[in-house]
């Protein structure tokens, strides 16, 4: 066991592309967790997608030892931090394991949303914040500006902030140094009962559940019995170890340690992160504070193009989970579409990507549907009833409101883009709150949007208006009622419920307008006349019609033409089986969701 | 013997002799042509004379067809050479049809003649239009009226059998000169008409041109013009029999009605396809890789494909959809019939069954049809 005080337990806090698994890389290699022959890029980011699109998604962490030029060996548990915002609670979790965080910050680019909402959240946890600038051995680099923006946030002198270069190891050593110095040491009580947080869990095929551990009180041992105190079930530590970054199993651990604990349990369901582990026979009398659910913000109807995959598309929904517990779903049946899931996500970005891990991992050929929101709808008796598809909205007469959660957004950006950007919010139904400059060259705009109003294309349209500078931020503040109607898209004739969507009254008729214009691009021509209508309950509120097609045949087909024109026509069929049948009319995939994608209008 | 799609040209023999000459090679043509390289065509039909003298001894042909290219851009002789070739290894029957694809640009009364006594009863004239600006859009160098001259002359040699091809819904056209090109060529007094509607091919100056934006055909407007051909044709008294080719009656080409009619046919020259025997053939596309190829004893073939089984009824299918009369049911008919698409190829009155044959009522979507025999299975029975 180590002894507490040369213990340092961090986070990372950092923006996208801000350089943080290429200094956790760099401090790997410092401390000699790895060799050089062993070390690859981004070490921590173990999924295909992390490291290809150069994000974190999973927190990890690491135990690194560390001689400080005090001449005394230090033990450093770095724990990895995701940088999206729809991984936000994953970051929390983290915090809370730590005594200190690092705040990254890029030179080039400043402070970003993301990167102050969660310094807000390490402040607010009571953390060390220690600041340091990266990236300073790039020519556009101006670190005197992001220091300048991270007093506007922490306060202190821009002089003592760190100026560092993950990449080249500048000022690397110095960063060591600081950490040791500056955060505080773990002060459990090694004589109290046993007390550990669960910060978090993955699932490996060979050991279960494994969990990521952190000792606040008292001593954990290998073999001993430990109760659960949140689902309060009793499991033998089978294992428990250090991550260096290896797993490296030892007999106990004491406070102020972070490391794994295997229990044999296989269902990742049964081990809540955030859980407190304690002695079965010399159980803690309250557990540690814990954390809120992550809660899905954002829904969408995956379907298997292929009608007989949908048992396949359910398992792979399974094992996602077994490793995301955020995941949520349940079966749903379009007309249109067929059997398929109604999925709940913490955001787009995780909407995104685990639909690219259900199409690249378990080869599914899926039809996503336009994203929604969870509308609560109040029936004429008074009961309240969440709906996460818009064709689950009760008939008017059945209703007496509907309700539609809000998000108190936070915008960073430099303050030359304040006008784009308010025009954008304001036609968006968003009210504007604060307005705060972090420096005079970069403003914090705060405000109230419905979710609806941004789950779609909104951070594309804010990126292009601000030439990418601006970064959005955003948590969830509540329900309130709204003028919201339903319009329905019918494609000859026939309503197609995953079209549908819940559209703001005073939005609708221009909503109708763009969707049937945009359909009438998207469907390609078929044998007969297609109409499309949008559609507010009976009422036709647009029209438009995809003519027949009138030619589709090869002039010329003579014996040396055969085996080519059969590859021809078999290519063009592939291309056809791309396309869902609704009713007899062939529509393309990718018009579920493409028809709502908007040009750079608003 | 079971009756077959086309009686009689389903046992007819045929032979088809490419000949890849041109004195240039037009913007949208993307078949096996060369131009400017008339020194090697000694050579090259030195070649497919050796490629007919090993192939495998058949029956007498019914029907031989020289494509290319440009065929008449070449020395009578050497076709001539060719068909004694063709006589020798075969035999040619006593009835054969012989065809020959022509230019006008250069087709002149003497040509006819030696072509007449060559042996060739029946010349393809690769017209395109009556339209001197659709000609010159197509890069053709003859005008009106060099077609109406080397028709005569054709006559005049002793041809019964003449055919005209045109090309429609080239931009620049409009209803009317399209209208005056039909016209003009029914006043040739001919007996068979193949019009095609110009297409986009990549890998060709045209493909280039209208991938760099320059205006290509309109299918709409191709659409028109065709309904237009077939009410010009058809009151001028040719029949249509096939999705692009009309004819009097009896005049249909022969050796195209063995194709469609799955029944067998030789294949001789670069680039050139055949089936004989269950197979599919083609040789290497390329002129000197073919020569090369024959000069130095090895098989000129490029690939081949067995068909038989379901994949011989299918192709029966493939082929038979194409022509006005259908095809005979049988399983694969059935099988189509009783397919999703199948169903709503009837509903849409594209697909229909008349006396027994199974018929493609709308021609301009008979692709569609052909997508939806392309992965048919049989029917459990």
């Amino acid at each position: 066991m180590t002894d507490q005080a040369r213990i340092r337990n961090f986070s990372i806090i950092a923006h996208i592309d801000h350089g943080k698994s290429t200094l956790a890389d760099r401090l790997l290699e410092l401390t000699g967790a790895v060799t050089a022959r062993e070390m690859r890029e981004q070490l921590l980011d173990s999924m295909d997608l992390e490291r290809e699109r150069g994000i974190t998604i999973k927190a990890q962490t690491v135990r690194l030892e560390y001689t400080a030029s005090d001449g005394q060996d230090y033990v450093l548990n770095l724990i990895d931090t995701p940088g999206h915002v729809d991984f936000s609670y994953e970051v929390s979790r983290s915090l809370a394991a730590c005594e200190g965080a690092l705040l990254l910050v890029d030179a080039v680019q400043g402070v970003q949303a993301q990167t102050l909402a969660n310094s807000y959240l390490a402040i607010d946890a009571g953390l060390e914040v220690i600041p340091a600038i990266n990236k300073i051995d790039l020519p556009a680099a101006n670190p005197d500006e992001a220091a300048e923006e991270v007093n506007g946030i922490i306060g202190g002198s821009p002089n003592d902030i760190l100026r560092i270069s993950a990449k080249t190891g500048e000022g690397i050593a110095q960063l060591l140094e600081t950490l040791v110095k500056e955060v505080p040491a773990p002060t459990g009580d090694p004589n109290a009962p046993l007390r550990a947080l669960v910060f978090d869990s993955y699932f490996d095929a060979y050991r279960g559940v494994v969990c990521y551990v952190r000792i606040i009180d008292g001593r954990l041992d290998s073999g001993e019995e430990l109760r659960f105190m949140a689902t309060n079930e009793v499991h033998e530590a089978d294992e428990i170890g250090f991550l260096r970054p290896k797993a490296q199993p030892v007999a106990s651990m004491g406070p102020g340690e972070v490391g794994y604990l295997i229990t044999g349990v296989k269902e990742i369901d049964r081990i809540k992160v955030g859980e407190t582990v304690t002695s079965a026979t010399r159980p803690a009398s309250d557990p540690l504070p814990g954390y809120d659910e992550p809660k899905p913000m954002v829904f969408s109807g995956l379907f298997p193009t292929d009608g007989d995959d949908f048992e396949k598309l359910r398992e792979a929904l399974e094992k996602l989970r077994l490793n995301d517990a955020s995941l949520a779903w349940e079966p749903e049946t379009s007309k249109a579409l067929g059997f398929g899931f109604r999925c709940g996500f913490l955001g787009l970005l995780h909407m995104e990507i685990v639909r690219e891990r259900l199409e690249r991992e378990y080869d599914l050929d899926l039809v996503a549907t336009a994203p929604s929101v969870a509308y609560r709808v109040t029936l004429i008796d008074g009961e309240v009833r969440e709906l996460r598809s818009p064709q689950d909205l009760p008939e008017p007469n059945d209703r007496q409101s509907i309700a539609e959660p809000y998000v108190k957004a936070m915008i960073l950006a430099p303050s030359e883009y304040v006008g784009p950007i308010m025009e954008l919010a304001t036609a968006r139904r968003a009210t504007v709150g604060n307005m705060n400059y972090l420096s005079p060259e970069r403003v914090e705009l705060d405000f109230e949007v419905p979710l609806a109003e941004i789950v779609f294309d909104f951070f594309d349209l804010l990126k292009s208006r601000t030439k990418g500078y601006a970064s959005l931020d955003y948590e969830p503040a509540g329900y309130r009622r709204a003028d919201l109607v339903k319009v329905d898209i019918l494609l000859n004739g026939l309503p197609v419920d995953a079209f549908s969507a819940i559209v703001h009254r005073d939005n609708a008729q221009e909503y109708g307008k763009k969707m049937t214009a945009r359909l009438r691009e998207l469907i390609p021509r078929q044998l007969f006349d297609v109409p499309i209508q949008a559609a507010i309950g009976g009422r036709i509120i647009s029209r438009e019609t995809v003519r027949a097609k009138r030619k589709d045949v090869t002039a010329k087909c003579y014996g040396g033409d055969i085996s080519r024109k059969k590859k021809l026509l078999q290519r063009q069929k592939e291309g056809k089986k791309r396309m869902k049948m609704v009713g007899s009319v062939e529509v393309p995939q990718e018009a579920f969701v493409a028809a709502l994608k908007v040009d750079d209008e608003l | 013997m079971r009756p077959s799609d086309a009686d009689g040209f389903a046992e007819s023999a045929a032979a088809y002799v490419h000949i890849p000459f041109c004195s240039s090679v037009c913007p949208y043509c993307d078949f096996a042509v060369v131009a400017g390289r008339d020194d090697i065509a000694a050579r090259y039909v030195a070649a497919v004379r050796a490629e007919i003298a090993t192939s495998e001894r058949w029956r007498a042909l019914d029907a031989v067809y020289f494509g290319g290219g440009t065929p008449s851009h070449v020395d009578p002789r050497l076709l001539e050479s060719i068909l004694e070739a063709l006589d020798g290894r075969h035999g040619i029957a006593a009835r054969a049809e012989i065809s020959l694809e022509a230019n006008p640009e250069d087709f002149v009364a003497d040509l006819a003649r030696d072509l007449r006594s060559a042996g060739f009863n029946r010349i393809s004239f690769g017209a395109q239009s009556f339209d001197t600006g659709v000609l010159s859009s197509l890069g053709r160098r003859h005008g009106p009226e060099d077609i109406a001259a080397s028709v005569a002359a054709t006559r005049t040699a002793g041809f019964d059998d003449v055919s005209v091809d045109l090309i429609y819904g080239t931009p620049g056209e409009t209803d009317h000169s399209w209208e005056r090109s039909l016209r003009f060529a029914v006043d040739q007094d001919i007996t068979h008409m193949s019009c095609y509607a110009l297409t986009v091919e990549r890998g060709t100056p045209l493909g280039r041109a209208v991938a760099a934006g320059a205006p290509g055909p309109d299918p709409d407007v191709q659409a028109d013009r065709y309904d237009l051909a077939n009410r010009v044709l058809e009151s001028a008294g040719l029949e249509r029999y096939e999705v692009s080719n009309w004819s009097r009656r009896g005049y249909e080409c022969r050796y195209n009605m063995v194709v469609w009619a799955q029944g067998e046919y030789e294949a001789y020259g670069n680039g050139a396809h055949g089936f004989r025997e269950g197979v599919r053939f083609r040789n290497h596309r390329r002129l000197d890789a073919y020569v090369d190829r024959i000069e130095a004893g090895v098989s000129p073939r490029a690939g081949e494909d067995e068909v038989s089984g379901w994949d011989a009824e299918l192709d029966r299918l493939f082929v038979g959809l194409r022509r006005s009369a259908g095809v005979l049911t049988g399983p694969g008919t059935d099988a189509l019939l009783a397919s999703e698409d199948g169903k709503s190829l009837v509903e849409a009155g594209v697909l229909s069954m008349v006396d027994e044959r199974l018929t493609v009522r709308k021609p301009l979507f008979t692709d569609a049809v052909h997508r939806s025999v392309l992965d048919l299975t049989p029917l459990s029975s």
